[in-house]
């Protein structure tokens, strides 16, 4: 050192008489910090202060049923075997139909995003019944495909179909252009354009079109067992709902809570893998 | 294999871009086009290798690219267009895969361009984790594998600082010097063009048309920074150009 130091330290101190005060740090805030402890605790105190209050008679019964009543009904339901029948009714709906309106949505959003003459026929067509809530067509589907697992199947279907086709042309239309021109000032094939240029720039946003089809999924998942089902997760909560059994009727709505937790999780999954390149 | 613009206009629309170009770009020589901005540079450049149709007149290749070329017109571009999913090797090996090489060739192109740009540890690094420098070292070690008879670089360090705009020049330079390439180099930058150019097409605003070529007789790699005579050709150039930066600095960019 310290040369410099001492020479800006004298011209500090040349003159005296002048009041030195520090520069004031005033750059603080305005960027939460992760808080790891603070959701469990805000978790735990909720339920124990719902459990008190049923227990003390704050909380009618018929109402609101105590936590531990709540979990005694979740512990009926495994021991009864009928979880999993339930369970297995509404995941086979919600992945057969997830899965498929995905892959067309796909096909028909690449389409449309590649090509004029799809783009021209389609694009209209998406705009006119994308805004439809989808489970005011579920009565027709009953017609066209019975009460059974076909109407419910085609819901989830339609449901997760339209958000996945606009999420994908517009992920197609927002890729750079100058990464298009690369790609063909070196000769690559249009197929490779596609494939190694256009598809891994709009996966951002079909990932994102996923997490929203997925959601709207579950939804309309609950909404068409609730119209005709003898088992499913939403078949469980009506009839609870129908014998004022408020105890199964929140095991059923905590069920629906996971399964939402667990698809956005496996959504999460693939965009960390996916996307490890964004990091 | 040498190129030859004949005659090449353009227009959008309406509005004149570039007016009956006509220049020669010979094998192993180094052209470079300087301009106002908005003078069509660019434009040009991107009908060279193809990648934008001219409305009349037209780029001719004369003679055969060698045999081993896999892609005669290849350019380098301002932003380096780099895949941000793919790591330094595989942004290379992008645009060799559907070359029938094979892999152990393929590798050995590879590992000989990112040695000649100085690469060779960051083979495995992403674009987002390179600086500017390195990402344009990047794109030009891509365009040294497909053995190119023409480089057409636009701008290449229009989105540098300048420190990194110095070490990438002498990098050119050597890159040069080892083996003579052939190019057509795009700039607004006059040192660099004075630096680089056997030959220096001069650019009027638009509508483009060719205002002047100067040629610089000094070999290359005996240019020193600052010589008399390579300021003197850059003031000269200044002096051409200076009129018509500032009428074009004064344009509506909106017409």
């Amino acid at each position: 050192m310290s040369d410099l130091a001492q020479r800006r330290d004298d011209a500090v101190t040349t003159s005296p008489e002048d009041e030195i005060r520090k520069v004031r740090y005033r750059g603080g805030g305005f960027s939460p910090k992760p808080r790891a402890l603070i959701a469990p605790i805000v978790f735990l105190v909720l339920v124990v202060i719902w459990e008190l209050g049923s227990n003390f008679g704050l909380i009618p019964p018929i109402v609101l049923p105590s936590p531990s009543e709540v979990v005694q009904a979740l512990k009926d339901l495994i021991q009864s075997g009928l979880l999993w029948k339930h369970l297995s009714a509404s995941l086979y709906r919600l992945i057969i139909g997830f899965t498929c309106g995905t892959m067309l949505g796909l096909a028909v959003g690449a389409l449309i995003g590649l090509w004029s003459y799809p783009r021209a026929a389609l694009r209209p067509l998406v705009a006119a019944i994308f805004p439809i809530p989808k489970i005011a067509l579920l009565p027709l589907f009953i017609i066209w495909f019975g009460i059974g697992e076909g109407s419910k199947v085609a819901t989830i279907l339609f449901g997760s179909f339209f958000p996945t086709v606009i999420a994908t042309y517009g992920g197609i239309e927002a890729v750079d252009r100058s990464l298009i021109n690369m790609g063909q000032s070196f000769n690559l094939s249009r197929w490779s354009i596609i494939r190694k240029i256009i598809f891994p720039s709009a996966l951002p946003a079909i990932l994102n079109g996923m997490r929203i089809s997925a959601s709207i999924s579950i939804i309309l998942l609950v909404a068409a067992e609730m119209i005709g089902a003898e088992y499913g997760i939403g078949a469980y909560v009506l009839l609870a709902g129908n014998l004022m059994s408020t105890d199964q009727l929140i095991a059923g709505v905590i069920l629906l809570s996971i399964l939402g937790l667990i698809v956005s999780y496996l959504i999460s999954l693939a965009e960390l893998y996916f996307l490890r390149w964004r990091r | 294999m040498d190129l030859e613009i004949r005659n090449l206009s353009h227009k959008y629309n309406d509005l004149e871009v570039l007016k009956s170009i006509s220049l020669e770009i010979r094998s192993g020589q180094i052209v470079c086009i300087v301009g106002p901005s908005g003078c069509g540079k660019s434009t040009l450049l991107r009908m060279i290798g193809g990648l934008e149709e001219p409305t009349s007149g037209g780029v001719y290749q004369i003679g055969d690219p060698p045999a081993d070329s896999l892609n005669p017109l290849t350019y380098i571009f301002q932003d380096f267009a780099l895949l941000p999913w793919r790591t330094a090797w595989g942004n290379i090996s992008l645009v060799l895969e559907e070359h029938k090489l094979g892999a152990q060739a393929v590798r050995e192109r590879i590992e000989n361009v990112l040695e000649r740009t100085r690469l060779t540890e960051f083979a495995n690094a992403y674009p987002r984790q390179l600086s500017g420098g390195m990402k344009q070292r990047v794109a030009i070690a891509r365009a040294l594998a497909v053995n190119p008879a023409v480089l057409l670089m636009d701008e290449p360090l229009s989105a540098l600082d300048s420190q990194t705009r110095e070490l990438l020049m002498d990098d050119f330079i050597a890159l040069w010097q080892r083996e003579a390439f052939t190019a057509c180099y795009v700039t607004h930058n006059l040192a660099e063009a004075v630096a680089l150019g056997h030959k220096i097409i001069v650019l009027s605003r638009r509508p483009g048309v060719i205002r002047n070529v100067v040629e610089i007789s000094v070999p290359i790699g005996e240019r020193q920074h600052g010589s008399p005579e390579l300021i003197e050709i850059q003031d000269q150039l200044w002096e051409m150009m200076r009129e018509e930066a500032l009428s074009a600095d004064r344009e509506l960019a909106d017409v």
